[in-house]
């Protein structure tokens, strides 16, 4: 293993009965990375993913994140990382500064060190104001912005987000991954999963998964050299047209 | 430690916010007894009733005024002759009429066997009965006092002696099945709505990425209705003693440590039900006619266990509330100790380790 890695799968598969949704992959993420993890709907991101939080388990293959085997070490794992699902995962009813105490709370930080971040957050993201607001009254770009810095909240060393942009509009998704690159200079490796094409050309490297197999990783910029392409939405049409499975893009593509 | 406080606040966060839920679960306690207490009641107050006195003598106006005095009776109206009794009852007047014959008081003192006819509008058969049987019994005091004063001859009379409700006070057997009722409702269907409704949200999946533990979220989950519920048990007793007079004759504190069993017992199934579904209207679903319903019918409360047939006692007997009813019917209104009561308590006690165990078991802690 590469000691840079802080990621690493070999082989990794999940299957649902007769369905293999994620088909014997293999890659590494490097510490301090934006890793892009692309693909049509149903091509097997967000299964993979949940493999790599240890929120389901893998039928066969080899997984460690930050060190720790996703079959057996998931307390470790979980301490080492923060996720942001596809749904909206803060609490509507409870004030922005309380979802922040929770979760903060859930992982184990001291008071003095929820107080002092808190403060800065609010600062950082000008939500001074709103901080004892509803969440479920916040704008839906400002409660993924929210939702994102309480996933980084307690600086965990690789954060997870499951199509973070799903539904916002251009000007938000511009300012999130603005986020996103202050959480990864930092030092905290960002694994994100998107369908969005102009998202994967902010990734370090991006990986294009169809039916649940690799089919390209690498740059944005070499990958749009070796398929000859002018972008990322190029490149991907030419690998997913390949896609026995239906999703939903692909028909549209 | 920390986690599972910073858990605990949030639920009461969750709680304390939904103000409505909140007002209906502390309010629902004391408007149900209010209802069982002095709407639901089999007893019958100040019913207006009439008289027909062909004789008017002291023997009659004493009965009279025995009834009137009585605070099951109001004298609504004298009349004067049979065809007036219809008019009376079609009206509404009266629900009971009662008629003197001529002379009454000379047939007691020389006959011996004088009659009184009593007229009850038995369009409401409960109604009527009861109401029957009050005058029959104030008939029947006058008739006692007036042997004893005059020194007649004994006559032989049976007297039915109502044992830990002498008055058969209606309050008495449904204390116990509100706060069984209750706690159910509370416990059962809140947690297991509560729990589903973090998987319908979609909050659930990050608490399971985080590091908490199983039992924590759970255990957390189920502190707030906890504490809540013994606000009702108290609100409960306090209503009952102090405004419907139903006595608390056995220990105040065996009579709460059992109740916090129960409730133990009820948070428990509601985990349960809550691991085992996805939507909260399923949750609610199960939880009121899988399980409230059944209770209601099956714990003894409105129908009588040994009334039932056998196939349903038996049925009966995988409710907790079944057990937590007869507990407190014999804590509270016999003023039993915990010897009598041990078998129930131990049976309580023993499904709510199962319900735990079971419930934790079925938590699962990745999604597939």
């Amino acid at each position: 293993m590469n000691e840079q890695s802080i990621i690493h799968v070999e082989q990794l598969t999940k299957r649902f009965g007769d369905f293999t949704a994620v088909d014997a992959i293999s890659f590494e993420v490097q510490r301090g990375e934006i890793f892009g993890f692309l693909g049509a709907n149903g091509a097997g991101k967000t299964t993979a993913m949940r493999m790599l939080c240890g929120l389901s388990m893998p039928t066969s293959g080899k997984a460690f994140v930050a060190g720790f085997d996703v079959y057996k070490q998931t307390e470790g794992l979980k301490r080492n990382i923060g996720y942001m699902s596809q749904k909206f995962s803060l609490y509507e009813d409870l004030t922005i500064k309380e979802n922040i105490r929770f979760y903060a709370g859930i992982y184990g930080k001291s008071d003095a060190f929820i107080k002092d971040k808190t403060a800065r957050l609010l600062h950082q993201l000008h939500l001074e104001d709103q901080a004892n607001k509803l969440v479920g009254s916040l704008p839906p770009g400002w409660k993924q912005k929210l939702a994102f810095s309480v996933a980084v909240f307690h600086e965990p060393r690789i954060v997870f987000l499951d199509e973070p942009t799903g539904g916002v509009d251009p000007v938000t998704r511009r300012e999130f991954w603005n986020l996103i690159y202050e959480a990864a200079a930092t030092g905290i490796t960002v694994f994100v999963t998107t369908h969005y094409m102009d998202e994967a050309e902010y990734c370090n490297r991006v990986t294009i998964m169809v039916d649940g197999r690799i089919e390209a990783l690498d740059t944005p910029s070499a990958l749009k050299q070796t398929y000859n392409a002018s972008s990322m939405n190029e490149v991907f049409l030419q690998l997913a047209r390949k896609a026995k499975r239906n999703g939903d893009e692909v028909k549209t593509a | 430690m920390k986690q599972f406080l910073s858990f605990v606040r949030k639920e009461f966060h969750h709680i304390l916010r939904d103000r409505q839920t909140l007002l209906i679960l502390l309010g629902m306690p004391i408007a149900l007894i209010m209802i069982f207490g002095f709407a639901l009641t089999t007893e019958v107050k100040n019913a207006r009733f009439a008289v027909l006195d062909f004789s008017k003598d002291n023997a009659t106006r004493e009965i009279t005024n025995e009834m009137e005095t009585s605070r099951y009776f109001d004298l609504a109206a004298e009349i004067h002759g049979y065809n007036e009794i219809e008019d009376i009852f079609h009206k509404g007047k009266a629900k009971l009429i009662l008629v003197f014959p001529p002379s009454f008081e000379s047939q007691l003192q020389h006959v011996h066997n004088p009659q009184i006819q009593i007229i009850a509008d038995a369009s409401d058969p409960n109604v009527a009965t009861t109401l029957t049987n009050y005058a029959g019994n104030i008939i029947m005091d006058f008739q006692n006092r007036y042997n004893q004063e005059r020194k007649y001859p004994y006559t032989i009379q049976t007297r039915v002696r109502m044992l830990y409700n002498p008055q058969q006070k209606g309050t008495y057997s449904f204390v116990p099945g509100v706060i069984s009722m209750i706690l159910m409702l509370v416990c059962t269907m809140m947690t297991a709505i509560t729990v589903v409704r973090e998987k319908e949200t979609g909050t659930m999946e990050v608490l399971l990425v985080s590091p908490v533990s199983p039992i924590k979220v759970i255990v957390a989950k189920a502190v707030p209705y906890l504490i809540i519920s013994i606000i009702n048990i108290i609100s409960i007793l306090l209503l009952s003693y102090f405004v419907l007079e139903v006595p608390i004759r056995g220990s105040l504190f065996l009579l709460m440590s059992e109740s916090i069993l129960f409730t133990i017992t009820c948070l428990s199934f509601g985990l349960l039900i809550s691991t085992a579904t996805d939507s909260q209207m399923m949750a609610m679903f199960i939880s009121l006619t899988g399980l409230f319903l059944p209770t209601i019918m099956l714990s003894g409360f409105l129908f009588p266990i040994e009334n039932m047939p056998k196939a349903l006692q038996v049925a009966s007997n995988i409710f907790p509330a079944r057990w937590f009813y007869q507990v407190v019917r014999a804590v509270m209104i016999k003023g039993l100790p915990l010897a009598a009561v041990w078998k129930e308590t131990v049976i309580l006690g023993g499904m709510a380790v199962m319900l735990l165990l079971a419930s934790l078991k079925n938590f699962k802690t990745r999604l597939a």
